[in-house]
């Protein structure tokens, strides 16, 4: 299984000198991280390392007290502000820079009123304005590519956990992402179901997709990624390609994390 | 059992009905509508907006409607003022002063189970929304509204049958609704407790209409809580992913 | 025209409506405890009816609470006190009374409020029953409590304690329809504001007087029910 190697590509997303701290705790403490296009980043780290709030910084459903992101080119433009540090300068930018964003949620997050077929055609359709016709068809394929083609017209309730979070994929790709982010998308299945849902990751990885992966699974973070990023503490502490990291790595809290 | 006196008082009573749905209905309409102002004025995160929706539900509930409904017919009329703005004709018709302090009575107790529906919806569902880059007004139309409106629907037709009784009082305003038009008959006659039980019925009726059209609109808002059916795929299964399990 | 102040119009010497109105929201707490404990008794029986009646109870349980909570209270008021007027006049005229006999308004509204609070006290007090434990009353049936001791000292107390905050709204419930006994001439607070608002020719001023002490004592009320909710609540752990 070759996987895209992070070769001399454009820089899909930057990010530099992040931080973030939720009143008096400090959670990310200037974390950097450039992803080119085709990586396939996966972030590991224990509880509380931040791995989770880094992410959503990306996209702004946590505020970063400082630092920059930027999504293809585009930087997000922050201003001061007395509460927080810094906040965006122009939500609709935000909402454009999201909208390039596709992100998988560890609990799913379907719109529980809307079937799968209207979940996955919501935001194309009102958020990006192509028109329904086109949008269903695409989804249409897109359910196909994840293997629930024939749940279309079920509502999530009646969907197991793995099938929710592939719809949930499907959805984030509808919106033909420049960057996916995965916030730790196996976390709330039963272990039986977190094999179909990486296997989907899997093949995303494989056509190339840029990918951010915050996640628990070590299989996943070895064999698939094309880079590992350790956190502790809001620091990055390691952050190199899977076979060194894994193998060699000179952090001793990485290769503790690893071992348990 | 005097049935013709029974059948008279029925078909009285009957008379006064559209009467009573008009007050009851308009009110519950316009209600709704500043419900749901003052349900966002108190989550809006301003504090001048939450502390009048929050003073405003505290008077509206904290005070006899029939207070309130004086307050209006009788108080008003003591501002020259008043008397002669151009609402004047509005404000000295009873039934405009009824629908008045009818509406901002239920928009009180409204507000607060519109207010629960808003706090319910899941906030994860609010986030994915976020982040596929929906602006908020886009986000508050399309996720948020619809399942807090579902998860309102129950309490909220607590409330509509609570707005059918509470038209009774517009009777001591001189408006002959279904309970205006029972008192008269029942202080002619003396048989008040005929006149109730036809005047009960009709209630009773209306309040069990009321609940059968609230539970169908419940009914038809949420497919996504009943049993799935089944689906048969109209195009061919697409290739899926190797080894994927179904 | 001197129009009076604020203070002039509730003073209570002179031409002072304080008193007057005073005596009114007397009038009224003590038209609301009496209804109130007439409805907490019916609502007693209602809830035995539907927790542990037979059939034929259950039922005729079921019909009274779905009929009282479907009809307007005024129309209860008015049966109680044109029905009891009229019944009175009847009996009086047994006697050889003549003429109309009027069944005092106060009669009239309690009955007439326990009856409607009735309907809402029977639906709590089921409610706060069904929210006990079931464990803890086998463990008063494990260690050998005869039915009136389990009741007593199990039951009933645990029971309460979930009833409180629908106790309490109830109370306020009732609160509020004491002001429509009002229409049988009873002097509560809002006949006695009706009169002075029809006296001085100032409605809004006194109908506005009238809603700041309604919710004076709803207020007052709420606070002490709130006081009692945390007396009882020993030992619960609230998540």
């Amino acid at each position: 299984m070759t996987v895209a190697n992070a070769s001399p590509s454009p820089i899909a997303l930057s990010v530099k000198n992040l931080h973030k701290s939720f009143g008096p705790v400090e959670v990310l403490k200037g974390i950097s991280l450039d992803a080119h296009e085709g990586d396939v980043v996966s972030i590991l780290g224990s509880s509380g390392s931040g791995k989770s709030t880094f992410l959503r910084c990306i996209n702004l459903l946590e505020t970063p007290n400082s630092g920059e992101v930027t999504v293809a080119g585009e930087t997000i433009r922050m201003v001061p502000d007395a509460r927080n540090g810094s906040r965006p300068a122009d939500r609709s930018q935000v909402d454009r820079i999201r909208s390039h964003l596709g992100m998988v949620f560890q609990s799913f997050n379907l719109w529980t009123h809307k079937t799968v077929l209207e979940n996955v055609i919501e935001a194309p359709v009102h958020v990006l304005g192509r028109s329904r016709a086109e949008c269903v068809e695409e989804a249409e394929a897109l359910l196909a590519k994840v293997g629930i083609a024939e749940k279309r017209n079920f509502y999530p309730a009646h969907l197991s956990g793995g099938q929710q979070q592939r719809a949930a994929i499907a959805r984030a790709l509808a919106m033909r992402p420049k960057v996916m982010l995965f916030d730790e998308p196996t976390s709330a299945l039963d272990p039986e179901l977190v094999g179909e849902v990486l296997r989907v990751m899997r093949a995303l990885a494989e056509e190339g997709r840029t990918m951010l992966v915050v996640t628990h699974e070590m299989g996943f973070a070895r064999d698939v990624s094309s880079r590992v990023v350790f956190l502790h503490q809001g620091r990055v502490e390691e952050d190199g390609k899977p076979q060194e990291v894994f193998a060699s790595s000179r952090s001793d809290r990485f290769r503790q994390f690893i071992s348990k | 059992m005097d049935w013709s006196f029974l059948f008279e008082t029925f078909v009285s009573l009957v008379s006064a009905m559209p009467l009573t749905l008009e007050l009851a209905a308009t009110s519950i309409v316009l209600g709704a509508m500043l419900a749901l102002a003052i349900a966002l004025c108190r989550l809006s995160g301003i504090a001048p907006l939450e502390w009048f929706a929050r003073s405003y539900v505290f008077v509206f509930r904290g005070t006899p409607l029939l207070v309130q409904i004086f307050l209006i017919y009788y108080g008003l009329g003591q501002f020259p003022a008043v008397r002669h703005s151009i609402f004047w004709p509005f404000l000295r018709d009873a039934y405009w002063c009824a629908v008045l302090a009818l509406t901002m009575n239920t928009a009180a107790y409204a507000s607060e189970i519109i207010r629960g529906g808003l706090l319910s919806v899941p906030f994860g569902q609010i986030e994915a929304a976020r982040a596929c880059g929906m602006p908020r007004l886009m986000q508050f139309r399309r996720i948020v509204l619809p399942l807090a409106i579902r998860q309102a629907l129950p309490g909220y037709s607590n409330e509509m049958i609570a707005m059918v009784k509470a038209t009774s009082l517009a009777s001591i305003i001189t408006l002959m609704e279904v309970t205006g038009v029972a008192a008269r008959i029942i202080s002619e006659s003396y048989r008040a407790i005929e006149v109730f039980i036809v005047a009960g019925a009709i209630y009773l009726a209306i309040n069990f209409l009321l609940t059968r059209l609230v539970h169908l609109v419940e009914y038809w808002l949420s497919p996504h809580l009943r049993q799935p059916v089944p689906h048969h795929p109209a195009v061919p299964a697409a290739p899926a992913l190797e080894g994927d399990a179904r | 025209m001197n129009q009076p102040g604020i203070l002039e119009l509730v003073s209570f010497g002179g031409d002072g409506w304080g008193k007057a109105l005073l005596a009114g929201a007397w009038m009224t707490v003590l038209i609301a405890l009496a209804g109130y404990s007439i409805g907490a008794v019916i609502g007693s029986f209602g809830a035995w009816a539907k927790i542990s009646g037979g059939r034929g109870i259950r039922i005729a349980a079921d019909t009274y609470t779905t009929v009282l909570r479907g009809i307007p209270d005024l129309l209860v008021i008015y049966l109680f006190y044109f029905g009891g007027s009229a019944a009175v006049t009847a009996i009086g005229r047994l006697f050889g009374a003549e003429g109309f006999l009027g069944f005092p308004g106060f009669l009239a509204g309690s009955l007439a409020v326990g009856v409607t609070s009735g309907a809402q006290f029977t639906e709590v007090f089921r409610g706060a029953f069904r929210a006990v434990h079931h464990g803890e009353i086998e463990a008063a049936i494990a260690c050998g409590m005869g039915r009136t001791l389990r009741f007593r000292r199990i039951i009933a107390p645990l029971t309460l304690r979930h009833a409180l905050p629908g106790l309490g709204n109830v109370w306020q419930v009732v609160l509020k329809e004491s002001a429509l006994v009002s229409i049988t001439g009873v002097a509560e607070l809002l006949r006695q504001t009706q009169v002075a608002a029809g006296s001085t020719g100032l409605p809004f001023d006194f109908y506005v007087i009238a809603g700041a002490i309604y919710l004076i004592i709803s207020t007052g009320s709420g606070l002490f029910l709130r006081g009692a909710e945390r007396h009882f609540s020993r030992g619960v752990r609230r998540g």
